[in-house]
């Protein structure tokens, strides 16, 4: 367990992979509660298909990778308010097209089969010092942006029409919640796949809404399920071999399951009280 | 009474579409101004006019004062049902635009979401999830948020809507009393008896326009209609 610690790319794999799980603990509390989480699995197929392109062309994976998927980010927003197609339909053309994209670039380049597997999945080897320092920076900027507009997202994510009759350009802070998820889904991608990083927005969420009423509690217990699933995920990769993003996700999935039957139980008694009295 | 918000030849409109022309309108301080008028007529195109979320097509809307002071109490329907958030959390987004520069509430801030919770009797539920809650408590909840945001006017918009009769004149009733406290009230309403009861002014969109005193509106042909289509008689 201890020596888990101490090679010095598990060290690196654990500090970038807590600090995504954070951020996107917390982006998506938002990003769930308006209805975007759609978004987040969009921009994740995206990055898929800018990271085969970057390989293939040897191109820096973060340099390249970021400004695409941000580009996306916004595209897919514009798209969300302005276009006839469904933003659903939307997001799933634009994901399909980069994995197909992905796809055809790698296996055009022949000999690279293997690294579709850790594209889609992950691989705990792929964070590089560079890529360390990188992540660390960004996600600093994505925590502190957070913690500071927080009376903001809270009036834009609830009730975006009442934030705008009070001056506050929703639209904006909805653009910079759709780069920052942009920037964090890049960062954790190479690591636990992109496939299932958008599990990582999605379920902490939806896991801690099941026992939390308030907003804040919502924000706190998912960045709290979203950190000890990471710890316990990484672990038992680790330790059994597993691909790591996948047992993060098994792990989400467990704990989601947990909540869910506690808050039936809870109801359950409620009720009875109630009736009783 | 000094004027807040004076509309001059207003259309109202989407692209080629206009939903109501030269609307012309003054709203005063202490006014309660009830904006009536069929649906289609314009009335929610003017109410977000008036915040600043729909630009005019022509005409000019003056404002005395900052209008993002305007607190707004949107339709119920605009709200999602299952927003995991305490009463409180609700009632203190309200202060959002006096935060200006500042990242965070400060005391005062805070201690005017308790104000105004304490006003609407809901003091009590601060704890609470709003979704949870109850059709008039919920809009209680809202309002406590709208007054947050107000410092001259409170723009309500069916702040009945979906309500019973009973829940719905305890809210009319703290309408009142705000009223009283020298709070400008401007209420789109489908509803009549605030018209009636309560008004001052009136301002009725549709097919025949009118803006002036009620005691006028309602001796007027266009009133006197209203009156009757809402099946009100004497």
């Amino acid at each position: 367990m201890i020596e888990m610690f101490s090679y010095s790319f598990m060290q690196r794999a654990i500090i970038v992979g807590l600090l995504v799980s954070l951020c996107s603990a917390l982006l998506g509390v938002s990003l769930v509660l308006r209805r975007f989480s759609m978004i987040g699995d969009g921009l994740s197929h995206v990055g898929f298909g800018a990271l085969a392109v970057a390989t293939i062309f040897s191109f820096s994976p973060l340099a390249f990778t970021i400004p695409v998927v941000v580009i996306a980010a916004i595209l897919i927003l514009r798209i969300n308010e302005k276009s006839k197609i469904g933003s659903d339909s939307a997001i799933a053309l634009i994901s399909s097209s980069s994995l197909a994209i992905g796809v055809m670039v790698i296996s055009y380049v022949k000999g690279t089969n293997t690294d579709i597997n850790n594209f889609l999945f992950g691989s705990l080897l792929a964070v590089n010092k560079t890529d360390a320092v990188f992540s660390i920076i960004l996600s600093l900027a994505v925590l502190l942006s957070y913690i500071l507009l927080y009376p903001r997202l809270y009036v834009v994510t609830f009730d975006p029409v009442f934030a705008r009759s009070a001056s506050i350009k929703a639209d904006r802070y909805t653009t910079l919640l759709a780069i920052l998820s942009a920037l964090t889904i890049v960062l954790g991608m190479r690591m636990l796949g992109s496939l299932l990083i958008s599990a990582l927005i999605i379920f902490p969420c939806l896991s801690a809404k099941r026992v939390a009423t308030t907003y804040k509690g919502v924000t706190i217990l998912s960045a709290v399920i979203s950190l000890s699933a990471f710890m316990i995920g990484i672990t038992i990769s680790y330790n059994a071999g597993t691909p790591v993003g996948a047992s993060i996700v098994i792990v989400h999935l467990a704990i989601f399951i947990a909540l869910t039957i506690f808050s039936f139980i809870k109801e359950y008694y409620q009720q009875k009280r109630l009736l009783k009295e | 009474m000094k004027p807040l918000i004076v509309g001059k030849n207003i259309t109202l409109g989407y692209e080629d579409q206009v939903v109501a022309k030269n609307l012309n309108f003054t709203v005063s301080e202490g006014d309660y101004l009830c904006i009536l008028g069929d649906n289609g007529a314009g009335k929610s195109t003017l109410v977000k006019a008036i915040l600043n979320l729909h630009e005019p097509l022509e005409g000019n809307l003056d404002f005395s004062f900052d209008r993002s002071e305007i607190g707004y109490l949107p339709q119920r329907s605009q709200i999602q049902r299952d927003f995991p958030s305490s009463v409180y959390e609700v009632v203190l987004s309200g202060c959002v635009n006096s935060l200006k520069s500042r990242f965070f509430y400060d005391k005062n801030d805070k201690k005017r979401a308790l104000d105004n919770m304490a006003k609407l009797e809901i003091l009590n539920l601060s704890k609470q999830p709003f979704a949870l809650l109850s059709g008039g408590q919920q809009q209680r909840v809202l309002l406590a948020r709208a007054l947050c945001a107000a410092k001259k006017v409170l723009l309500l918009d069916e702040p009945v809507s979906g309500l019973d009769s009973h829940t719905s004149s305890e809210l009319y009733k703290i309408i009142d009393n705000l009223n009283e406290d020298k709070m400008t009230i401007i209420m789109v309403t489908h509803d009549v008896h605030p018209a009636l009861n309560s008004a001052n002014t009136i301002l009725h969109l549709g097919k025949s326009f009118f803006f002036g005193k009620k005691e006028r509106y309602f001796e007027s042909e266009v009133g006197k209609k209203y009156l009757e289509e809402s099946g009100h008689h004497d």
